[in-house]
């Protein structure tokens, strides 16, 4: 692998690593929030 | 003439190994985004005309679980269809037939968006409504994309059935059950589609035939293309009219629906009886297709602002 290749395999893996980590952030926030609205519609 | 089948499709580990990892907006081209708007908007249409309350959490999650499915099937449909996509220009760029992918890659993507959709669907609004998701999943991705688009020239109708879900999973989100205006709903997507597509199909020309995709015109011809354009419009205009003859809308919808149905078939009329001549622009086809779009997006609208008039009494 070039030094070039190397330095776009790096931005390619970051960019998908924030990707995935902020969905990831998403879901649980989702997650929170559908526990909430569904304890609060069962009470 | 060769078709996608099993047995000429190429294995998955033939697919050109990429070096680089895949960037993560291939990954979201799988999912179809232009189709998505169109599925969006109806399950929204769906959630907001449902009799009932959901929180805005859960309809928000529903809305999100259908889009992923739908991005789920949409990928499959990349992974399955990469050699016939290679053929056409309009497909050849995209991120399998670019070498931008491997070929499994993009199906462990489709499969996993499609379980986590389901699971989601399941767990946060109940499972009447992961069922047909799920359903629709496969409808598209199995039934659809590997079964009958190759093998039979009303490909588009049997596509359209999945395109008419989303409305019909939104609404049984909201109500946990499936009665007559959601299959109405239904009714309306897979009525439309034909003369949508069909009036498209007519201008545009495409590479389908050179990959081996049955498509009506090029099968059957342009005659029986603009008489089947014809009768899905005719078949549509009741259709669309149905919910409110039912009592299931009041009248905004009412009004809305029969002059947009009046006008569709005004406007079908000269597609269905005249036949291309040399150096036709092919005006009264491009005018149905635009059309149909702005018929869709307006009917539906007026189903939730009539609904929504309705819960909150602005009508009595």
């Amino acid at each position: 692998m070039t030094p070039e290749e190397e330095t776009e395999y790096r931005r390619r893996q970051k960019s998908r690593n924030w990707v995935i980590a902020g969905a990831l952030l998403f879901f649980v926030v989702l997650f929170y929030a559908i526990t909430i609205a569904r304890i609060g519609g069962a009470s | 003439m060769t078709i996608a089948s099993p047995q000429t499709r190429q294995p998955d580990s033939a697919a050109p190994a990429a070096m680089l990892p895949t960037e993560w907006r291939d990954f979201f081209t799988l999912t179809k985004p232009r189709v998505m708007t169109l599925v969006i908007f109806t399950a929204i249409c769906g959630v907001l005309a449902a009799p009932g309350h959901i929180h805005p959490v859960l309809g928000f999650t529903a809305i999100l679980a259908i889009s992923m499915g739908a991005g789920g099937s949409a990928a499959l449909n990349h992974w399955w269809e990469a050699d016939l996509d290679a053929g056409m220009k309009r497909t050849m760029n995209r991120p399998l037939p670019g070498g931008r992918m491997r070929r499994e890659d993009a199906r462990d993507f489709g499969i996993f968006l499609a379980a986590v959709s389901v699971g989601l669907m399941g767990l946060a609004i109940g499972w009447l409504a992961a069922g047909l998701l799920l359903g629709a999943i496969i409808y598209y991705a199995v039934i659809y994309t590997m079964w009958l688009k190759p093998r039979t020239p009303q490909n588009i109708v049997i596509g359209g059935g999945a395109g008419a879900f989303p409305p019909l999973i939104g609404w049984v989100a909201v109500t946990g059950d499936i009665t007559a205006m959601p299959l109405l709903l239904f009714a309306i997507i897979f009525f439309w589609t034909p003369p949508h597509f069909w009036a498209l199909a007519l201008f545009v020309q495409s590479d389908y035939a050179k990959v081996g995709i049955p498509m009506l015109p090029v099968v059957a011809g342009e005659k029986v293309t603009r008489h089947q354009i014809m009768i899905y419009t005719l078949l549509l205009a009741p259709i669309a009219i149905a919910p409110w003859v039912i009592g299931g809308t009041g009248w905004i919808y009412g009004s809305v629906a029969v002059v947009l149905s009046a006008l569709f078939v005004l406007l079908a009329l000269p597609v269905g009886a005249r036949m291309k001549a040399d150096g036709d622009k092919m005006l009264p086809e491009k005018r149905l297709f635009k059309y149909s779009i702005v018929y869709l997006f307006v009917l539906f609208a007026a189903l939730v602002a009539d609904r929504v008039a309705a819960y909150q009494g602005w009508l009595a």
